[in-house]
């Protein structure tokens, strides 16, 4: 057990690479219940969180899902988060999930930001489970028939479980197929417990979670995007939605559409390191004799069975290919730069793959 | 031959004037999965205390401090290809390196067997 965003929380179980390989393979369940969960209500609320974030809720339909970022009025990265939209089209209510260590922050910010028009509600008494891998579907939707047919990828439902309401989401941090499950904490064990019944489930820990994360080049706040990055340098432009890009009106709008037009004089990227050494956050990463970047993540990767790591580095040394080294303890170990994710995500889209 | 344990989790066994270091079992324990493993190449010069070798978990890097001084005869090539030997195998197999004692009167710090079971037990 090892603290976290103010929560003691499992680092493993059985181990990080046993836990990592089976959720690629099976199905892992996460407890993420550090998260912060809340919901936006209100007739402006649309307009309201689109002042805060790029994402174009005005086009969200009900049940759908969006990854999106709060941010700072220079375009810095406040957080990012998933919007579902759990009301009606293009009007929510918006459940917002945030991370767990940028939460109290959020609230403030959003209680800040938002008009006296616009509610908020902070789940504090809710659980988040997170079922992830290739046997997520199958397992879930033994517990909750349906389920598997009923939701692709980014879309959400709810459900009863026993008298119980469930918020099922399917998303997650894996890069594998899977569910997010909101639910009142005093039935979180309980349906842990239905979920660890079948043998398809083992628990995972922060550990894998981390890895998983980093071979599906998921960025982790606080590490790859904080506020000193913009959503265009880390790659995160998808989550500024058209109709956003066109008509601005979120922080820094001004600075993030310059970056679009120009491109960014840094990017994340992602490095494949010969060797086993894995290079940590803050390793320098240099071309040509030069220091080009940074590590901001990095590790042993189990499924890629190499180390990796994500970086900010230079614009002409950001293309796949570009040879790079990353010092180690004071050696320059050979690199390059990759395309990521280091693993194909599987998700499971709308009609079908 | 004397088994004798530090408070870092190392565990040095002497045989004459030479020595074989390893970690213990509770440090790999508690390091988790073992990914590699640096180990110092014959001749290096340890003084007690410096960082001798390093070991990478899928967590982090650890530094390994050197208990005693002397000069390392071998480090344990096979943790070059199987650093998870370490897991398996933290007492034996996975051990470190050896080294030439230059001051065998470093050995009268460390802990014997049964003080480390009672030092884990405190920890814990």
């Amino acid at each position: 057990m090892v603290p976290f965003a103010g929560y003691s929380m499992p680092m493993q179980y059985e181990g990080i690479i046993a836990e990592h390989l089976w959720t690629r393979t099976h199905a892992g369940l996460f407890d993420v219940s550090h998260m912060g969960q809340l919901t936006v209500d209100g007739s402006e609320a649309t307009g309201a969180l689109e002042a805060l974030m790029p994402a174009d809720l005005a086009a969200l339909k009900s049940g759908r899902v969006r990854y999106s970022l709060l941010l700072a009025e220079n375009g810095g990265i406040l957080d990012d988060l998933m919007v579902t939209n759990i009301g009606k089209d293009g009007e929510g209510p918006f459940r917002l999930v945030v991370n767990g260590a940028t939460k109290h922050d959020d609230i403030a910010h959003l209680r800040a930001n938002l008009p006296d028009a616009v509610g908020m509600a902070c789940h504090f008494d809710h659980a988040l489970l997170a079922l992830q891998g290739p046997e997520a579907a199958a397992v879930l939707d033994e517990l909750l028939p349906g389920i598997a047919d009923d939701t692709a990828f980014m879309q959400a439902v709810s459900r009863d479980w026993n008298g119980t309401a469930l918020l099922i989401c399917r998303a997650g941090y894996t890069g594998e197929d899977g569910f997010e499950i909101s639910l009142p904490e005093e039935s979180a064990a309980e349906f842990a417990d239905s979920l660890m019944a079948d043998d398809r489930v083992k628990p995972v820990g922060l550990g894998a979670r981390d890895s998983l994360r980093l071979e599906a080049g998921l960025p982790l706040y606080g590490h790859d995007i904080d506020t000193s990055t913009d959503p265009v340098s880390a790659g995160l432009a998808f989550a500024i939605s058209r109709r956003r890009r066109d008509e601005g009106g979120f922080p820094g709008s001004d600075n993030i559409a310059r970056m679009l037009a120009e491109s960014p004089p840094r990017s994340r990227v992602g490095l494949l390191l010969d060797g086993r050494v894995p290079a940590r956050e803050g390793a320098g990463v240099s071309a040509g004799g030069e220091v080009v970047g940074q590590v901001t993540s990095g590790g042993f990767a189990p499924s890629v069975e190499s180390p990796i790591a994500m970086a900010y580095v230079r614009d002409d040394v950001a293309k796949s290919g570009t040879e790079v080294t990353v010092n180690v303890r004071g050696r320059e170990l050979p690199a390059r730069v990759v395309d990521m994710p280091f693993v194909p995500h599987n998700y499971r889209r709308q009609g079908g793959k | 031959m004397p088994r004798y344990f530090t408070s870092e989790h190392e565990w040095i066994e002497v045989e004459g004037s030479s020595a074989t270091i390893g970690i213990t079992d509770h440090a790999q324990e508690q390091l988790g999965d073992i990914v590699f493993v640096e180990v110092p190449g014959p001749g290096t010069t340890l003084a007690k205390g410096a960082e001798a070798a390093v070991v990478e978990s899928v967590k982090a890097a650890s530094d390994v401090y050197s208990p005693v001084s002397g000069t390392v005869s071998e480090g344990n090539a096979a943790l070059a290809d199987e650093p998870s030997l370490v897991n398996s195998a933290a007492e034996g197999e996975g051990w470190f390196f050896k080294i030439e004692l230059s001051d065998p009167g470093e050995l009268s710090d460390l802990m014997d067997e049964a003080a480390y079971k009672d030092f884990l037990v405190e920890l814990g």
